[in-house]
């Protein structure tokens, strides 16, 4: 009997768990193995693989372009974070209010989120066309001479800076609020009977108590712009001369535009790494939260 | 009376503070839309028009007719839809395995699919590649579509939900003489619909905007999606304004529809994977 049941578990698992399961190791799990033995050989898809040991860290370590990349992604994250956290959290604390028009103010704060990165691109070289597009107008409104933008070595990169961080501020908005809910509402009518200001109450309640989510947005936001691809390829690809070219948009070119397979996975790999760093350090920091 | 004028004048300033925003989060929007209804004449012009002197409707003609536009966005719906409707079918028949059944290495197991949620797609995307070559799935919508159902995250996803459904459901079901199909799609699936429905969402949106899987994948004009071809629209006519943003109009609106109609879901599936794209 208790046998008969043990053979049934196993048939409906191959039901239930065996698709998921197959997909899972031939998109998920092989590549990643596979990705790791990659890096440790050359192939250009064409040719025979050969085994070339840790060459390919080596060349990285060494390779100029790498640690170009390498800085540009630390410079976009440098203007980045700060602006969208900023503004993430002043938008989440405005709009945590009961008002007129909420449902409006969140809906189109939250409206570039859900666009796909490519409109938006599109959309913002528009925007930062030197001479006709609105954003050099404005400027020209006050007075100033706006400058060349994508165009210009020293000003592409915080042109995608801007943009970017213009898309994801609703993202980060949503995260905050759903940390500003989880707030007790009994800290504030403390606050007000000992007659705290608001601006007191902003600093010594909401802001504290909104470590841990801080802390999640952070390294989330982090995690996702160590990544960032689609704006740099659509605006710039990556130049002009190398200004904004980033880390996987190295591995792009050297994957799928030169076909060093072997190079490529070992650049994936050294993301890997950074995002790992900050992956693990999340998990450590929410382990300690829950105790 | 003094207290009531300062109060006035902090929700004046509240107010302000919100329409700016909003103006600054809507503007490339509405720049987007006006500019997509210009004549060419009308776009390169100093100082820009906001509402167009005269609308046209020339530049969407334009871009359809010369462009397969409609295939794109045929080519988009088709591939979201397919990659939403196996992403919901596998992780939920999975999720509930790893929440409701009882085997040897189940946890074991789960902490795998967990421990790869931490590799970036990057990393994988390249044996994604290889391995969709040796298949012959290059250029071919089982290429775009197949190895995007199974993120792990919807995994994840439906196992939390299937534990949160009490023992004693389906421990009365199972006395009733149901198997797990009975129990898995008359007890545990209409208990979890909000959750199937986060996912959905969040995976449509996904794919929706998946720009560098298509970019890999595809090479012919004939299987792009929206974002894809969007891409190529710019190759083309970088500097017609006026038709690439006819194009981006184009692409944006259904996914804008379905926002509208799911805007809780779109927030949860991004709250819940920390996950924009």
């Amino acid at each position: 009997m208790v046998g008969m049941k043990k053979r049934n578990t196993y048939l409906w698992l191959i039901v239930f768990l065996l698709p998921n399961f197959l997909g899972f190791i031939l998109f998920i799990g092989f590549p990643i193995i596979s990705s790791f033995g990659l890096s440790f050989t050359q192939w250009d898809l064409l040719g025979s693989i050969s085994f070339v040991g840790f060459d390919n860290y080596i060349r990285m370590v060494q390779d100029e372009e790498f640690w170009r990349a390498f800085r540009n992604t630390f410079l976009f994250i440098f203007g980045y974070l700060p602006l969208v956290m900023v503004f993430g959290l002043a938008c989440a604390l405005l709009l945590n209010k009961q008002m007129k028009l909420r449902a409006f103010f969140r809906a189109s704060y939250f409206l570039p989120v859900i666009t796909s990165w490519v409109a938006v691109s599109l959309v913002w070289k528009w925007l930062y066309n030197p001479n006709y597009g609105l954003i050099n107008y404005f400027l020209s409104l006050i007075g100033i001479d706006g400058p060349q933008w994508l165009h210009d070595p020293s000003t592409a990169m915080i042109g995608i800076i801007l943009a970017s961080a213009w898309k994801d501020i609703g993202f980060v908005m949503v995260l905050f609020l759903g940390g500003l809910q989880n707030i007790s509402p009994s800290y504030y009518e403390a606050g007000s009977i000992d007659g705290a200001s608001k601006f007191r109450m902003l600093w010594s309640i909401t802001i504290p108590l909104l470590g841990p989510t801080t802390f999640f947005v952070t390294v989330i936001s982090l995690i996702n712009s160590f990544q960032v691809f689609d704006q740099v390829m659509i605006m710039t690809e990556g130049g002009p001369s190398g200004s904004t070219t980033v880390m996987v948009q190295n591995i792009y070119n050297y994957a799928f535009r030169y076909y060093e397979m072997g190079y490529a996975s070992a650049m994936s790999w050294a993301l890997f790494i950074v995002i790992f760093f900050f992956t693990w350090l999340q998990i450590k920091f929410q382990d300690k939260g829950a105790n | 009376m003094k207290a009531n004028h300062q109060a006035v004048i902090r929700k004046f300033l509240f107010y302000l503070l919100l329409v700016v925003g909003a103006f600054i989060m809507l503007v490339p929007f509405l720049w987007m839309i006006s500019t997509s209804f210009k004549g060419s004449g009308a776009v390169m012009v100093f100082p820009p028009e906001f509402i167009p002197n005269e609308l046209t409707f020339a530049n969407y003609q334009e871009v359809v007719g010369k462009f397969p536009m409609m295939k794109f966005l045929w080519n988009s719906l088709l591939v979201a839809f397919l990659t939403t409707i196996g992403q919901i079918i596998f992780s939920s028949m999975a999720g509930y395995a790893f929440a409701r059944m009882h085997f040897k290495g189940r946890d074991p197991l789960f902490l795998l699919y967990l421990a790869t949620m931490m590799v970036p797609t990057q990393v994988t995307m390249i044996p994604q590649f290889i391995l969709i070559r040796e298949f012959g799935w290059l250029d071919s919508y089982q290429g775009l579509i197949i190895p995007t159902m199974f993120a792990v995250f919807g995994t994840f996803l439906m196992r939390q939900a299937m534990l949160s459904i009490p023992r004693e459901l389906e421990e009365a079901a199972f006395m009733d003489g149901a198997n797990h199909l009975r129990v898995f799609w008359h007890v545990c699936i209409p208990l979890i619909k909000p959750m199937i429905a986060t996912l959905g969402i969040f995976t449509f949106m996904q794919s929706w905007n998946n720009f560098l899987w298509p970019l890999i994948v595809v090479s012919s004009n004939e299987l792009a999606t929206l974002p894809l071809g969007l891409s190529l629209l710019q190759g083309r006519w970088s500097t017609d304004w006026s038709l690439m943003m006819s194009g981006v109009v184009i692409s944006v609106v259904p996914i804008l529809i379905v926002y509208l109609f799911a805007q809780k879901y779109f927030i949860q599936g991004m709250t819940m994977s920390g996950m924009k794209e």
